[in-house]
């Protein structure tokens, strides 16, 4: 029987999931994979500048593609790197693949050079992992692993793989027989289905309150997800993960919800009386005080990870589904029926009141440049390109959130759960592999930008003409405004010092860089971004101290809301702080 | 500000699992991970092919928390069955010790006799000690030993407990 090396066997697998491109870094415990990579032309390598760049390029790959990332990184140090963008993963429900080099299998344990425990470290912010032992082992490893990955609840799966089990034999013959012990379900019970359908019809007051799970659902659950809200009336609101999922055009668009949503859309979640919550998971950022959430609502939840119901709040309905069938599932029922939904004149008149405080204004100015209109500018010049645009993590992620507006979904990628900086320019550079075509664009902070900032450099060599759009305010200005709002203004340790000249840096590596402090020149700055054949950094200098509001301070039920710097106490109390 | 707490309940958990290297670290490592407890934990393998074993959790915590554990056990992709003996009903529980006893005269005597009413036999003996091994439901054994402790305890070893559902139906 013939037979080929560890290193071989694992190509010819990535190869039968249709990998086609994987994102890595070398080193001595992953050189045989990397000399089988050499020898073969159809997997893409992008060499990143740093394993945690690897991670989240797999992760922006993923998201903006629907297919699985790969990362390949070798022992140690290059697997405790890209732990970072495994938990991210985790907890944003992104399908990687993670290959990691490991000291030969007579080696393990011994403290051998550049030796880490990738399984135990990984074990409880990846989905499943494995070390392989055996090279005979290894096919059957790696088709579990992308179906774990990619099936029920997405996630990352790790694959450790010993140096000597690389380079060992073993049969081929093992194609297609490997048992499949991992089953989710994906249709509703019929039962709970027509009971959600029934307490729809009869809602008077109704919300769809979406998440993350539509998106990775795929194109369908979005589509079936605009007929649902269509044939029920209902507002829609989501959560930062499913932004796009339902159209931010659409009249029924109520904004995002939570921490920094809109009016309306949290006062509809408190006041609904029917809250359909489809594919997300009533996260503490979404929720405010739990024992004022929603108070009166009867809450339906539709969700594919059976730990995701009744985890933070007691749903009266639950759905263990995969979102997209399961709306398909009710939208045939409701047809099938004719079923007509209460008149929701009055509802809507509400939500009218609601929106007409316009939550998300700001004190304009014609002598900096606000965030917010930052945001606004660039949402305007290149919303008809269909831009991906990721982000860093702070205020120039929720001001990206409120004021840039999504009708696709698969166009936003940002990291929510986790919560990392440094996860945009990565992220960019994976979307960017994935879709060679689209316009994509990482919205950043100055701080966060400089987590990451040595992927950079890939962008240079894959020649991707991302643009980078940094909306410098000197401060880590999330910090800075909690620090204001909760500390009497202690500005501990947010300050911004010693930024390097972003327009210099960005030449440094290749490319362009612009800066612009003039609220008339934006416009024409932007412009100029656009037109460039290539990456680009812009410097884009705002307003220093401008807050993210509206916000639902730590501690706070939906009703509280804080719309404007003026309602700021300026201290808390330690239940409070003791939030997050 | 202080920590506050919440009544527990006490639940014991079978779950039939993968017998493959790290499950055990695996879900062990869920419970501390999340802040879940473990009162006692037992694993052993249970099938012919060696293929599969059969872990027995004591676990304590308000019902939301045990319906999350409960969750998240079923989560990992190794374990194949979770069941809440204490929901499902009517079920025994059977926990094994190893007790040592030393001591000479009327505390000898005294260790025999209790040790003879709580049917503990004895598996080893010197003229100064004795070994016990006693089974039994948890609260019949901290009572042995709680005895013991009076007639010269010298250590003890417990195996946790094992469950099953009573009935002819698997758990």
């Amino acid at each position: 029987m013939p037979e080929k090396s560890g290193a071989e066997i694992l190509i010819d697998c990535l190869l039968e999931q249709g990998v086609d491109t994987v994102f890595g870094y070398p080193g001595g415990a992953v050189l045989p994979i990397y000399d089988a990579l050499f020898q073969q032309k159809k997997i893409r390598h992008v060499l990143v500048r740093h394993e945690a760049g690897a991670a989240h390029a797999a992760e922006g790959y993923a998201r903006s593609t629907g297919k699985p990332g790969v990362v390949l990184v070798t022992s140690g140090p290059g697997a405790t790197n890209a732990v970072t963008g495994i938990a991210d993963a985790f907890l944003d429900s992104i399908p990687l693949v993670v290959l990691t080099g490991q000291v030969a299998t007579t080696l393990i344990g011994s403290d051998a050079f550049q030796e880490a425990d990738t399984v135990g470290i990984t074990r409880h912010c990846s989905k499943h992992n494995y070390l392989v032992k055996d090279p005979a082992d290894l096919a059957a490893t790696v088709r579990e692993a992308f179906t774990i990955a990619t099936k029920g609840r997405p996630g990352p799966v790790v694959i450790d793989i010993p140096k000597n089990v690389q380079v060992a034999t073993a049969p081929t013959d093992v194609k297609g027989n490997s048992p499949n012990r991992f089953h989710p379900a994906r249709e509703a019970e019929y039962a709970a289905i027509n009971q959600a359908v029934e307490l729809l019809a009869k809602a008077k007051a109704p919300i769809l309150y979406t998440g993350g799970g539509v998106i990775n659902s795929g194109p369908d659950a979005s589509a079936a997800l605009r007929e649902l809200a269509e044939l029920t009336g209902a507002p829609v609101t989501s959560t930062l993960m499913g932004l796009g999922a339902y159209p931010a055009s659409s009249e029924a668009w109520l904004g995002m919800l939570g921490m920094h949503g809109t009016y309306e859309a949290n006062m509809a979640m408190n006041q609904c009386d029917v809250m359909f919550c489809l594919g997300a998971r009533f996260d503490d950022r979404i929720t405010g005080r739990l024992d004022a959430f929603s108070p009166d609502s009867i809450k339906i939840h539709v969700d594919i990870d059976r730990s995701s119901i009744n985890k933070t709040v007691r749903v009266d309905l639950p759905i263990v589904a995969d979102v997209g069938t399961a709306i398909r599932q009710m939208i045939d029922i409701w047809k099938g029926r004719k079923v007509k939904p209460q008149p929701l004149t009055e509802w809507w008149s509400k939500i009218e009141g609601w929106r007409s405080v316009r939550c998300l204004n700001y004190p304009a100015s014609k002598s900096e440049i606000m965030p917010q209109y930052a945001i606004e500018r660039l949402y305007a010049a290149t919303k008809d390109r269909a831009p991906i645009i990721t982000t860093e993590v702070g205020q120039h992620q929720m001001w990206a959130a409120q004021h840039f507006h999504f009708d696709a979904p698969n166009k936003w990628l940002t990291s929510g759960g986790l919560g990392t900086m440094g996860y945009g320019l990565p992220a960019a550079v994976g979307a960017q592999m994935g879709n060679p075509d689209a316009l994509v664009i990482d919205i950043a902070g100055e701080a966060s930008i400089q987590m990451n900032i040595q992927e950079m450099g890939t962008a240079t060599q894959y020649r991707l003409p991302i643009k980078i759009f940094i909306l410098n305010n000197e401060w880590m200005g999330m910090v800075r405004q909690w620090q204001q709002l909760t500390y009497e203004s202690r500005y501990s340790e947010s300050y911004s010092d010693s930024l390097p000249d972003f327009v210099a840096l960005a030449e440094a590596y290749g490319w362009k860089g612009i800066r612009c402090d003039d609220p008339a020149k934006l416009d024409d700055a932007i412009a100029e971004m656009l037109a460039y054949d290539g990456p680009v950094m812009f410097d884009c200098r705002v307003a220093k101290t401008a807050n993210c509001f509206p916000m639902v301070p730590s501690g706070a039920a939906h009703t509280e809301m804080i719309l404007h710097s003026d309602e700021v106490s300026g201290t808390m109390d330690d239940e409070a702080k003791a939030l997050v | 500000m202080h920590i506050k707490e919440e009544v527990s309940e006490r639940h014991v958990l079978t779950l039939t699992v993968d017998n493959e290297a790290g499950t055990l670290a695996r879900i062990a490592g869920m419970f501390t991970s999340r802040g879940y407890n473990i009162d006692s934990l037992t694993v052993a393998d249970i099938s012919e092919d060696h293929a599969t074993s059969r872990i027995t959790i004591v676990t304590k915590g308000p019902p939301p928390v045990i319906d999350q554990i409960i969750a998240q056990c079923e989560r990992l992709v190794p374990v194949h069955k979770v069941t809440d003996l204490t929901e499902a009903g009517p079920h025994v529980e059977r926990e094994l010790a190893l007790v040592k006893v030393s001591g000479a005269g009327d505390q000898r005597v005294e260790a025999m006799r209790l040790a003879d009413i709580y049917r503990a036999r004895v598996i080893d003996a010197t003229v100064n000690s004795f070994i016990f091994e006693i089974t039994g439901g948890p609260d019949k054994i901290d009572t042995f030993v709680t005895l013991m402790r009076e007639v010269g305890l010298v250590e003890v070893g417990r195996t946790g407990i094992v469950g099953l559902m009573r009935g002819s139906g698997a758990s």
